[in-house]
Parts: structure tokens; C-alpha cells; sequence
């Protein structure tokens, strides 16, 4: 999975970020730091607010105005927060963007055949019929085999699911890099969504890309990310081999997010993560975002801000870290 | 599908007219005063000169007798004769038509490069230059016509005298010369409601998740704004502006008897003054006729800029 030799492809480094609300800047995120490799899968799970989505918008240079931006984002060595213009514009091109609804991220007046040809025709010069025969073949791999009959269609007249597809065969035209997935499952139903992950994790294999899979499931994360990084508050509690989040997880949030889960097997009430979800916006600064909802909280953990330290081959932001190793995996929090 | 919208708009448009025609015709019936009394220059006539000017003039027939002689000469492009002036109305129309013709062209033109265009720059560059066209589009969309018309001629013409007052000159040039002015006070306060629609049609396109998909894409900004941005903002612009000209055909006689125009609205005020009523409801018809031919290029353009209009989704 990692390639000690080379160089991560993605690297987020202490990225914080403050974001202008009513006029004052107030902090998002702090402290985000993690890496993707080359044909690396890295998950992104949180709850609304944590920062997820922004962490995303920050690596694509998506930020609102007035957003202002610590730490470093360096793409195949290259500072990303440096670019402009041209250079811009095609790094762009290889850090791809699958968003979460595609029925407003596609423009509902232009034909699919013109949304996803436009890339090509206006940044490559690739003229009309090639890039609708390219359409057409890209169509075909992520499942859609009525290509051409599509391209003449307009977005309202597709299914989600389909427009979905539609959006990644899109994003695969300019043989991007990395992929950039926000929530790309969440607006679609279940079934649907088996189907887009099962086609996402294909193009991993197939293509060697690269993807950050942002959602707010753990065992969606798990089923095709390699490494998983579970963010609360605006910042990153917790990084480690996906399967390992659920079965044993380090922080008490991480276990708090998997027994939320449900499962079709169980017929148990559903287990809610106690207490209100923290935004970002409103972390204290002086202790853990997590403490005010945590069954484990000592006085420790609202005294001084945690720090992410190393354990079991990935990290925890938890002062109680070692004196709740190995307890935390699959215990309800009622 | 499309066809199918457009035919349906067409059927609307003809039930439009069908009783817009009976408006007009029936309203010029009550209205008070007898057609014939400008022809004796307001003698009496003797009572056979009477009937034999009523049955000339079919004034004696019933009034739905006299609505469908007029309907069906209509139909046919003959909208009947004016009593005072002994001449055809079609004729008498057609010879000022192309004033107002002109004059609403001219207006529109401003309008659409004047109101899109500062209303594109204020929506795109949020700041001072959004500021000033708001504040300037508040006042312009305050002042009424003939107000503008006014201090126009004040200005331009009589203390600058860069245009001419009054008149419609010889020649393109001299018409272009002539009309600029009463083009302006026409289009003044739509150009301010057209550029304020526009603002907020881009500002919100700009927010548009698909504009931040294209973005994220790395397509070049100014193709941002024309493929998206200006494209989805062309579907309520195109119904505002459309709707703003079609209502100048009306507020035209304002501007054309400011500026001394010999047009089709100044040309219906003095001839419902004159009791000349075979022009008024003949001149009335063809403004009509103008207001919902220019609804329906809108309705038109509406089902071409937005692929979702379903048959009869956007009645009337």
C-alpha cells in the first residue's frame, strides 16, 4: 500500500484554516495532516462540520473569499497554495473532484455529451468528435453502454446513479491523478451506492489512481480505503489502517462513530453518538473538542489541547490513549 | 415535445388577441361622444344626412354586428376608414409605425447592452463598481420618461446641443441622430430594472455548485462565466428584458409627444382626443398585436435556453 521509496502524491501538512463568518475570521480547521500515496486509497469520515468537505475545497483552491490559510498542501512535490492561473488550471485537471450531488454539480441546461466533453475541448483543443468518441468509450467502462444515446441527453433526464456515473466517467477523461471524492454515494440509495463504491474501487486497481474518500460511514471508508483519518472539530482524531477503526478503535470518538452505525443484522435500537456534534467553528481551544461528549473524559482532557500521538502503527489525538488501548472496540456507548 | 409548447403558446397568443380586439372594440363603443360630430364640425346634421352617414359607416347595425364587420377587416389587414380624415387606417398606421418601430428597436438595443451589460459587471465584481451601478440603477429605475425626456432635451439638446429637440431628421444617420435622445428616456428606467435582475440572476448562478464543478475543473475563467454562469442566467434575464421592451410599446406616446415624434403613440393620443375612433381601436389592436408577439418570442426563447420546460409547464 505505501511506497516507502517515493514520495507521498498528496501531502497535507498542519493545514489550519480560518474562515470569514459574520465578518470575523473564525478557525475550521487545525492541525491536518496526512498524505496520499500513489494508487492509495485514504479515507476522510466525520460528522457534518467537522471540517471534512473544507478539507477538500482547501486541496482544489475552492475556498471561499476572505478564507485564510495555514500549513502546507504540496501535490507531486509541487506547493498547491502557490499556484495560479494556467499552472492552476491543470493541477486542476489532475486532482479531480467527484462531488456529492451530482444533479446541481452538473449544469441542468448544458447536454451530458457537453459537460463532459468540455474539459477536453476547451483545455486540450481535443475537437468535438474525439472528445465525444472518448465520452462514449468512458461511458462504456463505468458501466454505461448506451453512450452515445446519453451524451445527447440533459442531466434531468438520467438518474442519480447514472449522473453519478456520468460525473466520474467525466473526471477520468483528463486521466487525473488523484480523485477527490465528497460524499459521492450520500444523495444515492443504497443499492446504487454499492455499485458507485464497487466502480471506484475498480478504477483504483485498474488506473493506479489515487483517491481521498471523504463520507461520514466508518465501514464505507473501510471497504476501500486503505489508511482512514477520522476528523472531529476541525481536526484529525484519529489515522489508522481502516479495518482497525472499527474493531479497535484508539479514540473514544472513532468508537463512538462505529456503534452509531447500523447494521442489518441487528435488531438492536439504534446507537446514537451522545450529545450534540461540535462544529468546528466551536472547539475550544484549551482541551479536547471530543471531551464535553466522551464517556472516558478525565480532568486531563479539558485542561491543554491534546496532541496526535503515534500508537499502533497510526496516531491518536486522546490523552487516554494508552489507558484505553484495547477497550474501546465494539462496546456500545448508550 | 417542443413543438407541442410552442403551438400550445400560438393557440394563447390568438385567444389573446380574440379578446384583447373585443376590449378595445367595445370600450370605444361606450365611450362618449358621437363619431360623426367631428365630420360636421360640431352643426348639427340634418336628420337624413344622419342615417345616410350611420349606414355608411355601419353605425346603425347592432354592436356585435358592427365588432365582427370590424374583426373580419381586420383579420384581413383592413382596419376601416377615419371618418374625420377620409382615409384608410391601415394606411394612416402604417405611415408612423416605423417611428415607433425605430424608437422601441433603438430602446431595446440600450436596454439589452446597456442593462445586461452593467448588470454582468456588477454581478461579476462585487465591490465599488457593484456599489455604483446599484445606487445609480435606484435612481435611473425612479425616474419616469417623460421627467427623463425633459432633462435630456434640457441638457443634450438645448444647453450642450449635441442632439436635436424635436423632429425625425433625413436619412439613417439623421434618424439615428434624432432618435438617440427620445431612445434614451425610453429605455432609462429599464435599463436600471434589467441591470438590477441581471445582478442578481449572475450572483446567484456564480453560487451555483455546477459553476464550482466547473471551476474545480480547470475550465478558463472567462468560459466559466459565458458556458455557465451567463447561460443559466440567460433564462430570467431573457423574460425580464422581453417583458421590460414589450411594456415600452405603451410608454412610447409619452417619449414620441416629448420629442415632438410624429410615432403611433403620440398619433393615438390626438386621435382619441379627435374622437377619431377607427384609428384609436386600430392603433390599439397593432400595439396589442406588438406587446404579445414580443411575449411570445419570449416564450419562445425560454423553451430554447432552458432544455426543462415541460408542454404548458409555464402557462400564461
Amino acid at each position: 500500500m505505501n511506497h516507502p521509496e517515493s514520495a507521498p502524491l498528496l501531502e497535507v501538512d498542519r493545514l489550519g484554516l480560518d474562515l470569514l463568518v459574520g465578518g470575523v475570521h473564525r478557525s475550521v480547521l487545525r492541525d491536518v495532516s496526512f498524505s496520499v500515496a500513489q494508487g492509495e486509497a485514504v479515507g476522510l469520515v466525520g460528522e457534518s462540520g467537522s471540517g471534512k468537505s473544507m478539507t477538500v475545497r482547501a486541496i482544489d483552491r475552492l475556498l471561499p473569499a476572505g478564507a485564510r490559510q495555514r500549513g502546507s498542501i504540496r501535490f507531486d512535490g509541487k506547493d498547491v497554495v502557490s499556484l495560479s492561473g494556467a499552472a492552476l488550471r491543470s493541477y486542476r485537471a489532475e486532482v479531480a473532484v467527484v462531488f456529492q450531488d451530482p444533479r446541481v454539480h452538473i449544469n441542468p441546461v448544458r447536454r451530458v455529451g457537453d459537460f463532459m466533453t468540455e474539459v477536453l475541448r476547451t483545455n486540450r483543443s481535443v475537437r468535438r468528435r474525439d472528445a465525444g468518441a472518448r465520452a462514449v468509450e468512458m461511458l462504456a467502462k463505468v458501466g454505461i453502454p448506451d453512450g452515445e444515446r446519453r451524451l445527447d441527453q440533459y442531466p434531468h433526464e438520467l438518474s442519480g446513479g447514472l449522473l453519478q456515473r456520468v460525473m466520474i466517467a467525466s473526471t477520468l477523461l483528463t486521466a487525473p491523478r488523484l480523485l477527490l471524492a465528497d460524499e459521492p454515494t450520500t444523495a444515492l440509495d443504497v443499492t446504487t451506492q454499492a455499485e458507485i463504491m464497487g466502480l471506484l474501487d475498480e478504477l483504483r486497481s485498474d488506473l493506479g489512481l489515487s483517491i481521498l474518500f471523504i463520507t461520514h460511514d466508518l465501514d464505507l471508508a473501510a471497504a476501500v480505503c486503505d489508511r482512514t483519518a477520522v476528523m472531529y472539530a476541525g481536526e484529525i482524531v484519529e489515522v489508522r489502517e481502516s479495518r482497525l477503526l472499527h474493531d479497535d478503535p484508539l479514540h473514544p470518538y472513532t468508537a463512538a462513530l462505529g456503534a452509531a452505525r447500523p447494521l442489518l443484522d441487528r435488531t438492536a435500537r439504534l446507537v446514537a453518538v451522545p450529545g450534540r456534534p461540535l462544529s468546528a467553528l466551536e472547539a475550544p481551544t484549551d482541551g479536547c473538542a471530543f471531551a464535553g461528549r466522551c464517556p472516558y473524559v478525565e480532568p486531563t482532557c479539558t485542561s491543554a489541547a491534546p496532541v496526535l500521538v503515534p500508537a499502533d502503527g497510526g496516531a491518536a489525538r486522546c490523552v487516554r490513549v494508552e489507558a484505553l488501548r484495547g477497550t474501546l472496540g465494539g462496546v456500545p456507548h448508550a | 415535445m417542443r413543438i407541442g409548447y410552442l403551438l400550445r403558446r400560438v393557440a394563447m397568443l390568438a385567444v389573446t388577441l380574440l379578446v384583447a380586439s373585443f376590449v378595445i372594440f367595445a370600450a370605444t363603443y361606450v365611450a362618449p361622444g358621437n363619431p360623426l360630430a367631428a365630420l360636421s364640425g360640431g352643426k348639427s346634421l340634418s336628420p337624413e344626412a344622419q342615417t345616410a352617414l350611420e349606414r355608411r359607416y355601419h353605425l346603425d347595425e347592432p354592436f356585435l354586428a358592427q365588432y365582427w364587420h370590424w374583426l373580419s377587416g381586420a383579420v384581413r389587414g383592413d382596419l376601416g376608414v377615419s371618418i374625420p380624415l377620409h382615409e384608410d387606417v391601415s394606411t394612416l398606421i402604417a405611415d408612423r409605425a416605423w417611428i415607433t418601430l425605430s424608437l422601441v428597436l433603438y430602446a431595446a438595443v440600450i436596454i439589452v447592452i446597456l442593462g445586461i451589460g452593467l448588470g454582468l459587471l456588477a454581478g461579476l465584481r462585487p465591490g465599488w463598481i457593484d456599489s455604483s451601478v446599484l445606487v445609480i440603477s435606484s435612481m435611473a429605475a425612479a425616474v419616469p420618461a417623460f421627467v427623463a425626456a425633459i432633462v435630456l432635451i434640457a441638457v443634450f439638446a438645448v444647453s450642450l446641443g449635441w442632439f436635436p429637440t424635436i423632429g425625425t431628421g433625413d436619412g439613417f444617420l439623421g434618424h439615428l441622430e434624432h432618435l438617440t435622445l427620445p431612445a434614451v428616456a425610453l429605455a432609462l428606467s429599464s435599463v436600471a430594472v434589467v441591470a438590477r435582475v441581471t445582478r442578481t440572476a449572475i450572483r446567484e448562478e456564480v453560487a451555483r455548485e455546477h459553476v464550482q464543478t466547473a471551476i474545480s475543473r480547470g475550465i478558463p475563467q472567462h468560459l466559466v462565466v459565458t458556458r455557465h454562469v451567463l447561460r443559466n442566467a440567460a433564462i430570467p434575464i431573457t423574460t425580464v428584458t422581453g417583458v421590460t421592451i414589450a411594456s415600452l410599446i405603451a410608454i412610447s406616446s409619452v417619449v414620441e409627444t416629448s420629442f415632438g415624434l410624429n410615432g403611433l403613440g403620440q398619433y393615438l393620443v390626438k386621435s382619441a382626443q379627435g374622437k377619431d375612433i377607427a384609428v384609436v381601436q386600430g392603433i390599439s389592436l397593432v400595439l396589442v398585436v406588438a406587446f404579445v408577439l414580443v411575449n411570445l418570442v419570449v416564450d419562445t426563447m425560454y423553451a430554447v435556453l432552458d432544455p426543462r420546460v415541460e408542454l404548458g409547464a409555464r402557462a400564461a
